[in-house]
């Protein structure tokens, strides 16, 4: 792929649409990102954690009760057994090697879901540095159990009080912190989304999941799969999931956004279903918006998805038509929860639920030997309060 | 109107620019068209009209409750237009817009610059717009003539301010602090070294913002630029009386001192 250009677009989307303050750190980023790219330590020391601290390689499990009730084959890239519980540590170990590099001693984040947030103050734990999670008070409700978690690893929680206090408003607010710590700090986004070069950065970062997927899968199969799902919040585990995927043309690849109540209603957050192009947290790209351009209100039963906004890689595959995206309500997500947990004994993330959901949309399509990948990017210890007032769980 | 010769006749006069910041429609129209006025009345140079956006993040905690405020009143960038159009018969004074580049992409570039033209505003402030990306912008922008006002900030490196001035028609807006809008303390040490490396770029006019807020920092602040930007703490001020009180005392403070003193 010959994207992104030098100045971050992927077609027309992306870029660097932030204040002028920023940008010379935005370069500092892209220029100490390019070094260590081309740094043999830098990447020992990454595989080096990446295996023995995360975890890596996460199995490619075959679920074989799934794959008798659907009739296909239906495999799990298991993210949710990393440390921390999701993909996002992946991308923090990464930048975190990168801060300490610039010799920044002080990281921020943002966090919905709260699984970038743990992962964060998990790395700063471990690499000595101070954190400061910016979460919605609205998330910090429905993801207690995380808020705990950021704060027992040293991490100090501000709640966001504005907008609709949730992953928006948390990322306006880490930007705004940037923007005045920007000699000291390190802001360390947690998806594929803002300003060049954090959009190709995580990408890359996020990568090691299709990368790990297309070996193992060869491995067991010996081919490519049909479909490769993931679920999209920001699209980071699904832009790791299908950059590496994305010249194997046979291979279908699809993005599941949340559905929310449903796309015919206000409430949801399919951002590349139901958006148009437009700016907002430094990048050009899809985006829920009214028709003055003000970002709308999103909803979804699940905190990572609840976004406005997408990475701008995913508005080119869009626009290219390489990956197809489609929604999954909160009903069919929460569904989709409880067959799996009953059916393999796996709880899985509200988020990556809405991935799991859509293996039911498309089973009926497929032959017994149809090959179906899904990114688990996290499991679901987190939602399980969620879960018992949703499902009204009985024994 | 060419924000060049405005402030060399400012300059003739011994007299630096005020220029305060209102949010669009905020408290509501008719208090909004009463401080704008008000304003203009009483000394202010250029008023600065900030189209609210529902994520602003270059700005603090006063102007973000004034654009949640507005846009939860029903605030449009047609009904702003409107309002403008009706302030633009009463006083001359140049207008400027400062907003987030989503709303004036989604409005469509041509028709925004258009109704800038039409209704009498004189430029323009993008604060998550730089150089780089201004394309599309500006081409509407010039075509339009409406001029351009790009930042700099206290990071800003030296071959970067020389493209932001060259880029820039209107003046160049000097960021005072790296941070958001809103009021501080005291005003950076280093700010005069910044303007002076400004004015070592650029013969073009150079205003102060972010963070002044007080008649005393706004003296301090002006004595190395040609003007003064006045946001949250003008904001701030609802009441049209106290807004006069302020504008003449920040006015009064920032003339050019020295033998000639043309007005008593
Ligand atoms: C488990 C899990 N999956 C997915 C997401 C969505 O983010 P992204 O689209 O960046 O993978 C989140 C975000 O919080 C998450 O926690």
């Amino acid at each position: 792929m010959n994207y992104p250009d030098k100045n971050g677009k992927f077609g027309p989307y992306g870029g660097r649409f932030v204040p002028e303050t920023i940008i010379p750190a935005l370069d500092e980023l892209a220029e100490a990102y390019a070094s260590s790219k081309k740094d043999a330590k830098f990447h020992a020391e990454l595989s080096s954690l990446l295996e023995n601290y995360a975890g890596r390689p996460t199995p490619l499990y075959f679920a074989k009760n799934l794959s008798n009730k659907h009739r296909a084959k239906i495999y799990l890239k298991r993210e949710d057994l990393l440390h921390t519980g999701a993909h996002k540590i992946n991308n923090c170990l990464g930048q975190a090697l990168i801060a300490k590099k610039m010799g920044k001693r002080r990281i921020i984040a943002e966090t919905g879901a709260g699984q970038h947030g743990v992962a964060s103050a998990t790395v700063a734990a471990l690499l000595g540095m101070e954190c400061v999670v910016y979460m919605g008070t609205t998330d910090m409700e429905r993801q207690a159990p995380n808020v705990l978690r950021m704060r027992l690893l040293g991490a100090e929680v501000r709640p966001v009080k504005t907008g609709t206090m949730t992953l928006k408003d948390a990322i306006n607010e880490a930007i705004r912190d940037w923007i005045t710590n920007i000699k000291t700090t390190h802001y360390l986004i947690g998806s594929a989304v803002g300003p060049h070069p954090y959009p190709v950065m995580v990408r890359d970062f996020q990568s090691v999941i299709g990368i790990e997927t297309k070996k193992q899968i060869r491995k067991s199969e010996g081919r490519m799969p049909d479909y490769v799902l993931a679920c999209v919040g920001g699209g980071s585990n699904s832009i790791g999931m299908f950059y590496p995927l994305l010249n194997e043309k046979s291979v279908r690849l699809i993005g599941v956004e949340a559905g929310g109540r449903g796309i015919g209603t206000k409430l949801h957050a399919a951002t590349l279903s139901k958006g148009a192009p437009g700016v907002l947290h430094g990048s050009y790209s899809y985006l829920l918006q009214d028709k003055d351009g003000q970002v709308i209100n999103t909803h979804s039963v699940s905190a990572g998805l609840d976004y406005p906004g997408v990475g701008p890689e995913h508005s080119y595959l869009k626009d290219t038509k390489r990956v197809k995206y489609a929604t999954v309500t909160d009903d069919e997500a929460l569904t989709a929860f409880g067959e799996l947990t009953r059916t393999e004994g796996i709880i899985p993330a509200l988020e990556s639920s809405h991935a799991i959901a859509y293996i039911g949309k498309i089973a009926p399509k497929c032959g017994k030997n149809t090959v179906i990948i899904v990114c688990l990017s996290g499991r679901g210890d987190k939602d399980i309060a969620i879960i018992n007032e949703k499902l009204k769980i009985e024994n | 109107m060419n924000f060049i010769d405005y402030f060399k006749k400012l300059k003739e006069r011994r007299e630096k620019a005020l220029i305060p910041y209102f949010t669009a429609l905020y408290p509501s129209k008719a208090s909004f068209e009463k401080l704008a006025i008000t304003a203009a009345e009483s000394g202010a140079d250029i008023i600065e009209i900030g189209l609210p956006f529902s994520d602003p993040l270059a700005d603090g905690p006063v102007i973000q409750h004034s654009s949640q405020t507005a846009l939860k009143n029903g605030f449009t960038i047609a009904k702003m237009f409107r309002s403008i159009a009706g302030l633009r018969v009463k006083t001359e004074i140049p207008f400027i817009i400062m907003t987030y580049l989503n709303p004036v992409l989604r409005y469509g570039a041509n028709i925004f610059f258009t109704q800038c033209r039409k209704n009498g505003v004189n430029g323009m402030i993008i604060p998550d717009m730089i150089p780089e990306e201004d394309g599309p912008i500006r081409k509407e922008a010039d075509k339009a003539g409406v001029a351009m006002i790009y930042l700099v900030a206290p990071t800003t490196p030296e071959k970067r301010m020389r493209l932001i001035a060259s880029r820039t028609t209107g003046f160049i807006y000097a960021v005072s602090v790296t941070g958001v809008t809103g009021q501080r303390e005291n005003i950076p040490a280093y700010l005069p070294a910044m303007v002076k490396k400004i004015r070592m770029v650029t013969d073009k006019p150079v205003c102060i913002g972010f963070g002044i807020s007080t008649p005393e920092q706004a003296k301090a602040a002006v004595k190395y630029a040609d003007g003064v930007i006045m946001g949250s703490a003008v904001v701030k001020i609802t009441n049209p009386v106290v807004l006069k009180k302020f504008i003449k005392q920040v006015k009064s403070g920032i003339r050019i001192t020295g033998s000639t003193q043309r007005y008593s």
